[in-house]
């Protein structure tokens, strides 16, 4: 187990490397005139594109340049530099202050997908073909079928606005209650993968053999189902939820624009609509190794879970 | 089995959220002012906190609360001096700035004539990077201060005269210039924003010391607030509020829906998604006011089939421009038939003539009679929100004009540029302009000169820019306004561009302010807003 820990993160430095340097080339390649995009329509002053041109090497074109930027970008990271976005903040100050909310952000969404999405996973497995499941099967096709971008405005107009049951917005430094709404909007869509996930592999571990064991030595119904059932069914959900956090934390583009919450996914729409690479970039890095360690602790969960997979 | 199913039901997020239906509180006020409160105002996160490097909206707004400017603008658009004494010029060239007495900064440091000069000299030296350094450049050796390694570290235009007064020379007679001086980079500096001469503290930009009537209340919180309070040693008129938050906001919808739940003050754009209901939901609390920015189509003249002007009359006439402001911007807009804004003293109504008339009959006769092109490209950058009113305009001018036309999206307004700086055939093209200071000759000169920064069209004509000299160098503002009028005389009479729209403010308000009012600059006005208890 240890060994293969070090040999995943060894693994995960050179997944770093090559995830970043794509990132990189993506961003070089599709940036147009960033000090435009900066000033939005307002003329740009030869004073100020001269100065800007030469603090981001933005000069440096062609495949040349941009292993010029691409290194300077990484010899700076290597020295825990992220640099600087175009309008002069340190990307690492806007990461320090950005990714607490977005965390809080994140562990709401995902405690709603597992204590909804698995409970009522678990509840319509064994309850096949009953209106519980039926019912569920509904919701979760209707919360599939609808888009963040469709749910999110739709949320905060009528349990914010119209009922006032939550604030509209959650703003800068959110409590719990304000952060609950976009953390359920944003959580929606994982419980309702879940919710199908769980439904599923609770309902084929049911007609399993061992469970057909454990019944018939006469073991009561609870312990079957939680702990043979359970422990079984939950390796496909625990996949799912770890890839999960990763896409909870990117994927907060639209929620966090709506709800007014300044965390990652905020910083990167702004970093892509005013293409500043320096940030769009750093932001990226950043999010890669939360997909990076959130894959390795579903591995390793795997083993606790399932003690036929052994790593060596 | 019915009660644990009906208990399971309950788990569903869903019955959760509405099962948590709670208190709403309705907050409603007494209409008493309330002047120990403080009022909370939408911005964007601004891009820069110094004068000098700042010319977006939330920016400025946020400075115009710590800074109080030389001059700023009456009913009639003109300027009238606030934190100076007086400014004077016999020439035109040579302008004598006076300071009003009394005036600290938030530091306790007296306002001197050296503030101004050192903040200025900061924003006009071009390895500094400021944004706003291109206000200077009408101020004698300017150009000394440009290029990567600069002749010259201050103006030479820029002469202390004694604490409170100072000189400054411009290059050229500007007769204007007094109207500039409202703008952001005139404001002046304190000692403290300087580390060492000409350069700039490190933190300055994180807690602006300024010398208006509110100073900083903590450090800028990026992409949260910025607080204020009220500085009461601020020797002018004294706002009605304790303080202000500016809340910051990425997008529109949000500060909307706070507004409408009392948990935002002051919205200043009315989201374009939420102008048809606006009225209903804010009531009298949703507002209008005049803005500065002219939409306009221009044309490429270098291009051969729109070098008649009879041919670019000709669409002028085609287009109903107030189908458009109404049926596409729900009234947000206004009609334009001018190429000034009726915001600058010196706007005449409808200066385009008959061109600006809609006529689809004689449009049509002169458009075949002048021999204009068979197909029309519009193009407009596809991330603005442009779409709707250019295929409108496309529909209009198929149908009078019995032409083919197209919008044509370029990806951002960067891109449209750029082709049309290169003279590519993008065909007519759409365009903004917002003024930077009320004044006529910041709506013709860097438009439509020869050497105009933002003449992307072509468009020389000797003799207006000898008209817009002459205004400059005129003896009085009155005379000046008499040479920029007749030089918009000329472009209604070759129609370079065909000013389709003006703009408004359109903005809204909560149940917990009063008096609440935005100026031409996009920015409310913090003296007369008022919190209600």
């Amino acid at each position: 187990m240890f060994r293969f820990i070090v040999r995943r993160l060894l693994q995960m430095v050179l997944a770093f490397f090559g995830t970043t340097l794509i990132v990189y080339a993506l961003m070089f390649a599709g940036q147009g005139d960033p000090i435009q995009a900066l000033a939005g329509e307002r003329p740009v002053t030869e004073a100020q594109r001269a100065y800007l041109t030469e603090k981001y090497h933005l000069d440096a074109t062609g495949v040349g340049g941009f292993f010029y930027r691409y290194v300077d970008y990484l010899s700076n990271l290597l020295r825990g530099d992220l640099g600087e976005s175009l309008t002069g903040r340190s990307i690492g100050d806007i990461l320090a202050t950005a990714w607490p909310v977005t965390i809080k952000l994140a562990l709401i969404a995902l405690a709603v997908a597992v204590i909804f999405g698995v409970t009522a996973g678990v509840l319509a497995g064994i309850r096949r073909a009953s209106i519980f499941d039926n019912a569920t099967l509904l919701l979760t096709l209707l919360v599939l079928g609808i888009p963040t971008i469709v749910l999110a405005p739709l949320a905060q107009y009528f349990l914010g606005v119209r009922w006032q049951v939550f604030p509209p917005t959650a703003g800068a430094d959110p409590d719990f209650r304000s952060l609950l709404l976009p953390g359920i909007v944003l959580g929606s869509l994982s419980l309702a993968t879940a919710l199908r996930l769980t439904r599923t592999s609770v309902a084929e571990n049911l007609r399993a053999d061992y469970v057909r064991t454990a019944r018939s030595k006469g073991l009561p119904n609870r312990r079957v189902v939680s702990v043979h059932v359970l422990r079984n069914s939950l390796i496909p959900v625990i996949t799912f939820l770890g890839v999960e956090v990763g896409n909870l934390m990117s994927g907060a583009i639209i929620t966090e624009g709506v709800f007014n919450i300044p965390g990652v996914g905020f910083n990167l729409f702004r970093g892509i609509r005013t293409e500043d690479g320096p940030l769009v970039v750093g932001i990226v890095s950043v999010l890669v190794v939360v997909y990076l360690v959130s894959n390795l602790v579903v591995d390793i969960l795997y083993a606790v879970l399932d003690p036929r997979i052994r790593y060596v | 089995m019915r009660v644990r199913r009906l208990a399971a039901w309950t788990a569903l997020p869903l019955a959760v959220t509405l099962g948590l239906v709670a208190c709403g509180s309705g907050g409603s006020g007494s209409g008493e002012s309330d002047p120990n409160a403080a009022v909370r105002i939408e911005i964007a996160e601004p891009q820069h906190l110094v004068p000098t490097n700042t010319n977006e909206t939330s920016g400025s707004q946020v400075l115009a609360a710590l800074f109080s400017p030389l001059v700023d603008y009456d009913e009639a658009h003109k300027p009238y001096a606030v934190a100076a004494e007086s400014i004077t010029s016999e020439d035109n060239t040579t302008w004598t700035i006076t300071l009003k007495d009394g005036y600290t900064f938030h530091n306790g440091e007296d306002v001197t004539a050296d503030n101004y000069i050192d903040a200025w000299n900061y924003g006009a030296y071009a390895p500094n990077g400021q944004n706003s350094s291109y206000f200077f450049e009408k101020i004698a050796g300017y150009d000394d201060l440009q290029g990567e390694d600069p002749k010259a570290t201050t103006l030479s235009g820029l002469k202390k005269v004694d604490d409170d007064t100072f000189t400054v020379t411009l290059s050229q007679p500007y007769s204007e210039f007094t109207a500039m001086l409202g703008y952001t980079a005139f404001y002046p500096l304190p000692e403290a924003a300087f580390s060492a001469p000409g350069e700039l503290a490190e933190g300055y930009e994180q807690a602006p010391i300024g010398q208006g009537p509110f100073k900083m209340k903590g450090t800028w919180q990026h992409d949260a607030k910025v607080e204020v309070e009220r500085y009461d040693a601020f020797p002018g008129e004294q706002p009605k509020v304790a303080g202000v938050e500016f809340r910051i906001y990425q997008q529109l919808t949000a500060a909307y829906a706070d507004v409408l739940s009392d948990n935002l003050d002051v919205i200043k754009t009315i989201p374009t998604e939420n102008l048809s209901t606006a009225a209903t939901d804010l009531g009298d609390r949703f507002q209008q006011s005049p803005a500065s920015s002219l939409h306009f189509l221009a044309f490429p003249t270098f291009q051969e089939e729109y070098s008649n002007p009879d041919v670019r009359k000709a669409i002028s006439m085609a287009i109903d421009r107030e189908e458009i402001t109404r049926s596409i911007f729900k009234d947000s807009q206004q009609p334009a038939r001018s190429f000034v804004s009726p915001v600058v003293a010196g706007y005449r109504e409808n200066t385009v003539g008959s061109p600006g008339e809609f006529d689809p009959i004689k449009a049509r006769a002169l458009y075949e009679a002048a021999g204009g092109p068979s197909q029309i490209t519009l193009s407009y950058n596809g991330d603005g929100g442009h779409k709707d009113w250019i295929d409108a305009t496309c529909n209009q001018l198929k149908a009078n004009l019995g032409v083919d036309c197209v919008g044509n999206a370029e990806p951002k307004f960067a891109d449209l540029l750029t082709k049309v700086k290169a003279k590519q055939p993008v065909g007519l093209f759409r365009m903004g302009w917002i003024m930077d200071y009320p004044s006529m000759e910041n709506y013709l000169g860097p438009l439509y000169s020869s050497n105009g920064s933002s003449n992307y069209y072509g468009y020389r004509n000797p003799e207006f820019d000898k008209l817009l000299a002459e205004g400059a160098s005129a003896p009085s503002e009155d005379e000046a306004i008499e040479k920029y009028q007749a030089a918009e005389d000329l472009l209604a009479e070759e129609m370079p561009v065909v000013p389709l729209r003006f703009g408004q403010n359109n903005f809204g308000h909560s149940t917990k302010v009063k008096n609440v009012e935005m100026d031409l600059f996009d920015r409310v006005d913090l003296i007369q807003i008022e919190a209600v208890s």
